[in-house]
C-alpha cells in the first residue's frame, strides 16, 4: 500500500460485524488532504458501512480511524459534534428532511449546527443552490416536489453549505439517468475543487468513479483488495478489479445469492 | 468441558433446546431486562440533553400544538360520550338502592380521577404515539436521522426531547378539557334524560370534589403524556427494514404505550389511594 504523507483520514484494521456477518474485516486505507478517493465494490461489500464508521454513525469493534491525526473511534458526543463540522455527507437516497423547505434543508447545518441567523443562512443556502444549478424559486419548495436528480443536487448543496474540509458521497449517481448522473459527477468535481476539500465517495458506477476520483480503492468481503491511481484501474492485473471492471460473472468475486 | 458444551466447532453458540423450559423462561426474562434497560437509557440520554444548549423551544411548541390542539376533537368527543354513559350506568345501579343523588358525584370523581386521564391517554396514544413512531421511523429508514448527525445536530436533542417535553406539558391541559367535557356529558344526561334539577346537579358535582381529585388526574396525565411520547420516539428511532419496519414500530408504539398507561395508572392510583 502506498504511504500518503500526513493523511487527512487514516483507517487501520477497522472491523465491523452485524450479528455473525463480518462486514468490515480489517480495513486499512488512507486519504490525503485534498484528495478525491473513490471506494468501489459490489453491493453488500461494506462500502456504506465503512463511510458510516468514519463518520461515527456506526462504531467499529476494532481498529482505528484518525481524522487530522485525532482518533475518532470512541470519541465523546460533544467532540464528535465538533468533528462533524469538518464533514459534509451526500446520502444515497438524498435524506432530505421532508418537513422543511428546500432552502431550510440546505441551511440546516448552518442554523442548527453552527447557530447562524436564519436570514444569513438563507442567503448562503440560495447561493449554494445556485452553484448546483437550482434557482431561488426551488428553495421554497418541499423535497417531495422535486425530481430525483433535483433532490441529489439539493443534497449536494446541503453537503457543501458549511464548506466542509471532508465530503462523503454515498452512491451519488445511483438511480439517475446517465445524463443526470454526469451532471452530478461534474458538480461533485466542481464543488470539491472549489472548496479544496478531501472527498471520499463510494460507488459501483465506474463511469462516475473514473470522473471524480484521484485514486480508487476496491473493497471486497470487508477488505481493501486493490488501490491505486484512477488511470491504473484499466491496466492492473488484479483479478478482482479486472472482473469488476469488465463486469464478468466468472472470477474471484462470487455473488451471494443466499443471505449469509 | 464447559467450552465444549457451547462450542460446536464453528464458534457459534448452539440454540437453546426448546425442551429446556427454565432456559426459555430465563432467556425471555433476560430479553425483557435488556429491552427495559435500553428504553430507560434512551429516556435518560434524551432527558440529559435538556441541561445543555442548544435548546429548541419552537420545536416543543410545534409538538404541543400537534399533541394538544389537534387531539382536542377526538379527546373531547370521547370524554363527552364517556361522561354520558357513566351518568346512565351509574343511575341504573344507584336507582336500585335509591341513591340516584350520587350520580353527579360519581361522574365527576370517575372522570377526574380515572376516566379523563386514561381515555385521553389511550386516544392520544393511538393518534400521536403512532404518528411519532411513523415520522421518526421513516426518518430512520431514509437516513434522515444519520443526516442530522452529520449536520452536527444531536437527533435525541432535536427529535426526541421536544416530543417528551411536549407530551409531559400538554397532556394535563388536554385532560383538563376532557374532565370538563366528561362532566358536561354527565350533566346533559342528568338534566335532559334523568330529570335532575340542573342547579342541584351542579351543586352535587362540586360538593364532594376535592382539589386532590383533579390534581391526581393531571399528574397521571403528565406521566401518560411522557410515556406516549417516549414509546413513539423509542420505537420509531429503532425501526429497521423499510416500510414494514416502520409499520411494526407504529404498532409497537401504540400497544406498548397503551399497556404502559394502564400499568402506570394502577401504580399511580395505588400511590394516590394511600393519601
Amino acid at each position: 500500500m502506498t504511504e500518503v504523507a500526513l493523511p487527512k483520514i487514516a483507517i487501520r484494521g477497522v472491523t465491523k460485524s452485524f450479528g455473525r456477518k463480518r462486514v468490515l474485516d480489517g480495513v486499512d486505507l488512507d486519504c490525503g488532504t485534498g484528495e478525491s478517493l473513490v471506494v468501489i465494490g459490489g453491493s453488500g461489500t461494506g462500502k456504506s458501512v465503512l463511510v458510516k464508521c468514519i463518520l461515527g454513525l456506526l462504531r467499529p469493534e476494532a481498529g482505528s480511524i484518525r481524522i487530522d491525526g485525532v482518533e475518532t473511534v470512541g470519541m465523546r458526543r460533544a467532540s464528535r459534534e465538533k468533528m462533524m463540522q469538518k464533514c459534509g455527507m451526500l446520502f444515497q437516497g438524498s435524506a432530505l428532511f421532508d418537513s422543511l423547505a428546500v432552502w431550510e434543508n440546505v441551511a440546516f447545518g448552518l442554523i442548527e449546527g453552527r447557530g447562524m441567523e436564519r436570514v444569513a443562512a438563507r442567503e448562503i443556502a440560495l447561493a449554494k443552490l445556485a452553484s448546483v444549478g437550482l434557482g431561488p424559486e426551488v428553495g421554497e419548495l418541499r423535497p417531495g416536489e422535486l425530481s430525483g436528480g433535483m433532490q441529489k443536487r439539493v443534497a449536494l448543496a446541503r453537503a457543501i453549505a458549511a464548506e466542509p474540509e471532508i465530503i462523503f458521497f454515498d452512491e451519488p449517481t445511483t438511480g439517475l439517468d446517465p445524463i443526470m448522473a454526469d451532471v452530478i459527477n461534474d458538480l461533485i468535481v466542481k464543488c470539491v475543487r472549489e472548496l479544496g476539500a478531501t472527498a471520499i465517495s463510494i460507488t459501483h458506477d465506474l463511469v462516475s468513479a473514473r470522473k471524480i476520483a484521484d485514486r480508487i480503492a476496491m473493497l471486497h468481503k470487508g477488505r481493501i483488495v486493490w488501490h491505486g491511481p484512477t488511470a491504473e484501474i484499466d491496466r492492473t492485473d488484479n483479478p478482482f478489479v479486472e472482473q469488476f471492471v469488465h463486469g464478468r460473472a466468472e472470477g474471484p468475486i462470487r455473488m451471494e445469492v443466499r443471505a449469509a | 468441558m464447559s467450552s465444549e458444551a457451547i462450542d460446536d466447532g464453528t464458534g457459534r453458540r448452539p440454540p437453546i433446546p426448546r425442551t429446556n423450559f427454565l432456559a426459555s423462561i430465563g432467556s425471555v426474562f433476560l430479553a425483557f431486562l435488556g429491552a427495559t434497560g435500553r428504553l430507560v437509557l434512551f429516556a435518560l440520554m434524551s432527558l440529559a440533553s435538556a441541561f445543555s444548549p442548544p435548546f429548541y423551544p419552537r420545536l416543543v411548541l410545534r409538538q404541543m400544538v400537534n399533541i394538544g390542539y389537534f387531539s382536542l376533537p377526538v379527546v373531547g368527543l370521547t370524554a363527552i360520550f364517556t361522561g354520558m354513559v357513566l351518568a346512565l350506568q351509574s343511575y341504573t345501579g344507584f336507582s336500585r338502592f335509591a341513591a340516584e343523588g350520587a350520580v353527579a358525584t360519581v361522574v365527576v370523581l370517575s372522570v377526574t380521577r380515572e376516566l379523563g386521564p386514561v381515555i385521553a391517554g389511550l386516544m392520544v396514544a393511538g393518534r400521536v404515539g403512532a404518528a411519532m413512531a411513523a415520522e421518526i421511523g421513516t426518518m430512520r429508514v431514509t437516513d434522515q436521522i444519520d443526516a442530522l448527525t452529520t449536520l452536527s445536530t444531536d437527533p435525541l436533542r432535536y427529535l426526541v426531547l421536544p416530543r417528551l417535553v411536549a407530551g409531559l406539558l400538554t397532556m394535563p391541559m388536554l385532560v383538563l378539557v376532557a374532565d370538563i367535557l366528561g362532566v358536561f356529558g354527565g350533566f346533559l344526561i342528568g338534566t335532559y334524560k334523568l330529570d335532575f334539577n340542573p342547579s342541584a346537579y351542579l351543586t352535587r358535582t362540586e360538593q364532594y370534589l376535592q382539589t386532590m381529585d383533579v390534581v391526581s388526574g393531571l399528574v397521571k396525565a403528565a406521566v401518560f403524556g411522557f410515556l406516549i411520547a417516549l414509546m413513539g420516539c423509542y420505537h420509531g428511532y429503532h425501526s429497521r427494514g423499510g416500510a414494514e419496519g416502520v409499520g411494526q414500530a407504529t404498532t409497537h408504539a401504540v400497544v406498548s404505550a397503551s399497556i404502559m398507561i394502564l400499568l402506570f395508572n394502577y401504580l399511580l392510583t395505588e400511590a394516590f389511594f394511600a393519601r
